[in-house]
């Protein structure tokens, strides 16, 4: 039975590799012609307790995750234990045969497949923590996924450690489907390769921002680590020679974000990659790029607080925070990526809108978006889309031109004013973290300080301009219209599609993914279309329906609210619906 | 060659007549000339403070940030654009309360930063209460029974951490503190002037007469030898009848952080080209992901 989806889940403790064991197979499914979306979930600590890594396969393109699971590869018993009730009928658990399983776990309709895990990652790699890689050769072998494409990623994740591992981890994927081949009558799930589909990628959402960074323009990135923002900091540091970025692991977030506006201030395109706590610390300094209009970009993947909350689950709660941190008022972007194609897409527009605006822009993602591998088409990223604008930064000629004493903050129309950075002898100015006037000089009289507030408030006129969203999925009519904002499009999307699938017309959704300056008039529109909206978001406060109550002044038909770390699935979105719907 | 006329500035100073400050400011115009840097080479970034005001005093390039953190700041420009001289000139309690840590790691990476520190053992623009640097016992609106806090060394804290240049000026020696300056400016790695300031309003135990009566020059002390690290900081905790100003420490240059980035090699960042992604760049980041 070649099922529409199916989920593999291999779970065990942390220091097991699930999740690099995991993120090669799901490439090496993107290769065999597959759709994957592969979702780690682990805890705050480097050994034991209990990880593991989802991986839902289908022939069609996948944007989330989903409930049940096919097969469950078990490498300890506290995996048997935890999820054998998400198992649907049929399916399966892999698991090492010195482990004894009690009755009280043999749930009806799952077949248990022991398999010498241990023994045979010994035996054919020599070391025990190959049960990973065997595991996922026992599960090709049961879904009938041709190992050819496991053994090329082999090949290329391992070459450079030398052709002995490479072998040793290719006998492993030849010991597992070997030892899958008792069981795979008794497994009805069938997932085969589609050797003639054309190539495609996978990535996840950090990976997807930090190419998009990259491709904008960035050449300057400090950080502290924080999960999950840390990888985008990895990523840059691994490939910094190459395309000529510097990067700093500084001492503190305020440091990483003071030594970012230092950068873009001599003009560098600079970002500070962190999470909400991080990014708590470095909104003193997000004021002083807003009143000294210095183009920062901020790159905060959310998780839940507050404090440490749950450094490796998922939230969307920082949405009112980030667009109003700072004392003071200033204009700023703030982005939300809903996908892999908006979070490579929202890496470099956030340089571009920074530069263009001087201002600092926010691009606001979160653990679910930014951990999970998705397979996207080979174009997906459109590299040549992205341009690089650097708005009204002075040239070389153009400051040689200059005769008057040069006006950091001259009074214009848009609010922006030239840009000249340090180096240049026309162009000698003092910038200040007071308010100050057209050349800089700190000034308290209320006159200029009017001025000078409406001159960058007045930059949001520009800036709205540049606003997107909210998109529309799902018929241009439906009966109920879904909002949500961020990662959430995923699951809802989803959602959307089976509803619409029992009904043609039952269902719709408006995803944003630019919440400031907020998309006020496609917004109005799109909810005079509506006949009944539910809000679908991760919090508990409904922050996106505050936001959508003030901005347009209606009252929402409902909402769909989670905060326990995990992500939305569709099956949770539909289990939620109101009662009337 | 350039004067100290070039770095004049059309603002008046808001500081109190006698201020400390003053001389400082005169110290880094007379060093800028003597050295021929002019106000474009030189980007100087400062804190929050009184004395964090002095670049909108005189003609330069300038970038008068937040309290603390005029040190990180500085950092990402020197990493951004190596090519243009970076000093800052904050306060003690700037650079020692709020900006400590950034003191401690900016020394440790060893960028080349000349670090001017105001240090009238006081807060000034906050009304009197006491520093860092003021000494245990100081009565002020916040230590109204003396302060129990003991004080920081920053020079001795400075040399245990590795700084290679580590000196103290007096606002009162002018022609001294402009040469103090000026060896900083040449010092290649992070250099620190920590300058003793009397702040005639809220510190009048320390004002001139008590400096006046008490500095001496190292330069002039016989046998006193600032490439020996141990000496010196044994002489940074000097503290009394007598207080030494001058380079307590100056050992042999070590690489600066800047040098050893590898992407800094072509040049500084911000005159490296800025382009789009080439195909074979494209291409490449594509295979990783495909």
């Amino acid at each position: 039975m070649i099922q529409k989806d199916l989920t593999i889940r291999i779970g065990g403790e942390a220091g097991m590799g699930l999740e690099s064991s995991g993120a090669g197979f799901a490439k090496a499914l993107t290769r065999g012609g597959l759709y994957v979306f592969g979702l780690p979930d682990y805890y705050s600590r480097i050994r034991g307790g209990h990880n593991f890594f989802s991986i839902r396969i289908a022939r069609q393109p996948l944007y989330s995750h989903a409930e049940p699971v096919h097969l469950v590869l078990a490498l300890d018993m506290e995996t048997i234990r935890r999820h054998v009730d998400t198992i649907v009928e049929g399916g399966a658990v892999v698991y090492d045969e010195k482990e004894k399983v009690p009755e009280r776990l043999r749930q009806p309709g799952v077949s248990f497949f022991p398999v010498p895990l241990t023994t045979l990652a010994k035996e054919q790699g020599g070391r025990e923590v190959m049960r990973n890689t065997l595991a996922l050769g026992v599960a090709a072998g049961l879904i009938g996924f041709d190992p050819t494409y496991m053994e090329s990623i082999i090949r290329d994740n391992f070459a450079r450690k030398g052709q002995a591992v490479v072998d040793a981890n290719l006998r492993v994927v030849e010991a597992g489907i070997e030892a899958s081949r008792p069981f795979q009558n008794d497994f009805p799930y069938r997932m085969e390769a589609v050797p003639d589909a054309p190539p495609r990628m996978i990535l996840n959402g950090n990976d997807a921002f930090a190419l998009g960074a990259l491709a904008g323009g960035c050449r300057f990135v400090a950080a502290y680590p924080m999960t999950p923002g840390s990888p985008v900091l990895h990523w840059f540091a691994a490939r910094a020679e190459e395309y000529g970025v510097v990067t700093k692991h500084a001492e503190d977030e305020i440091a990483a974000i003071n030594m970012a506006i230092g950068a873009a201030y001599v003009g560098t395109r600079a970002m500070c990659p962190t999470s909400g706590g991080g990014f708590s610390l470095m909104v003193e300094a997000l004021g002083l790029a807003g009143i000294t209009e210095v183009p920062v970009v901020v790159y905060e993947a959310q998780r839940p607080g507050p404090a440490t909350g749950m450094p490796t689950r998922t939230e969307q709660g920082d949405l009112l925070f980030v667009m109003h941190a700072s004392q003071g008022e200033f204009p700023r972007f703030v982005l939300a990526p809903g996908t892999i194609e908006e979070s490579f897409r929202a890496g470099w527009r956030a340089f571009n809108l920074a530069e263009r605006y001087q201002t600092p822009a926010l691009v606001l993602s979160d653990h679910y978006l930014a951990v999970a591998y998705r397979t996207v088409e080979a174009d997906a990223l459109d590299f040549d889309e992205a341009q690089i604008d650097r708005g009204a930064l002075l040239t070389q000629e153009e400051l040689d031109a200059l005769e008057e004493p040069y006006r950091r903050y001259r009074v214009t129309e848009s609010g922006i004013s030239p840009r000249a950075v340090p180096g240049h002898p026309n162009a000698v100015w003092v910038s200040t973290a007071n308010e100050h006037d057209e050349y800089g000089a700190i000034s308290e009289e209320p006159g200029n300080r009017t001025t000078q507030v409406d001159k960058r408030m007045r930059k949001l006129e520009g800036m709205a301009q540049e606003t997107e969203g909210p998109s529309r999925y799902g018929p241009p009519e439906a009966e109920v219209t879904f909002l949500c904002w961020g990662s959430t499009y995923g699951p809802l999307r989803e959602a959307v599609d089976r509803l619409n699938e029992k009904q043609p017309g039952r269902a719709n959704m408006s995803h944003f993914n630019t919440l400031h300056p907020f998309p006020l008039e496609t917004t109005a529109s799109a909810m005079e279309r509506a006949k009944r909206t539910i809000v679908v978001e991760e919090n508990a406060t409904g922050q996106l329906e505050t936001l959508l109550r003030a901005r347009t002044g209606r009252s929402m038909g409902g909402a769909i609210r989670k905060y326990d770390g995990r992500a939305f699935t569709p099956e949770y979105i539909l289990a939620h619906l109101p009662e009337e719907v | 060659m350039l004067t100290r006329e070039d770095f004049a500035g059309k603002e008046r100073p808001t500081w109190c007549p006698g201020c400390g400050n003053y001389g400082i400011l005169n110290g880094v115009k007379m060093a800028l000339a003597e050295h021929d840097i002019p106000p474009h080479e030189i980007f100087i970034i400062t804190g929050i403070g009184c004395g964090s005001k002095l670049p909108h005093y005189m003609k330069v390039t300038g970038y008068h940030t937040l309290h603390g953190r005029s040190l990180p700041v500085a950092t990402g420009a020197r990493l951004a654009n190596h090519g243009l001289r970076v000093m800052t000139v904050h306060g003690d309690g700037d650079g020692y309360n709020e900006g400590l840590a950034h003191f401690i790691h900016t020394i440790r990476r060893n960028v080349r930063i000349v670090d001017v520190v105001q240090d009238n053992r006081i807060y000034g623009l906050t009304k009197g209460q006491y520093s860092p640097t003021s000494e245990r016992g100081k009565r002020t609106p916040t230590s109204p029974e003396g302060s129990i806090d003991g004080p920081i060394e920053p020079l001795a804290l400075a040399i245990t951490v590795g700084a290679t240049f580590v000196s103290r000026g007096y606002s009162g020696e002018l022609k001294h503190l402009a040469w103090l300056i000026g060896e900083a400016l040449e010092h290649p790695g992070y250099a620190l002037v920590d300058v003793l300031q009397p702040c005639v309003t809220w510190n009048r135990g320390y004002a001139y007469d008590f400096y006046n009566e008490r500095v001496y020059k190292l330069e002039e002390e016989p046998g006193y030898d600032p490439s020996d690290r141990t000496a010196a900081w044994e002489k940074a905790q000097e503290w009394g009848e007598r207080i030494p100003i001058g380079i307590f420490y100056r050992g042999e240059p070590i690489p600066t952080y800047e040098e050893q980035v590898p992407t800094l090699a072509a040049g500084p960042l911000v005159h490296q080209p800025l382009g789009t992604l080439q195909p074979a760049q494209v291409e490449a980041l594509r295979a990783e992901i495909t």
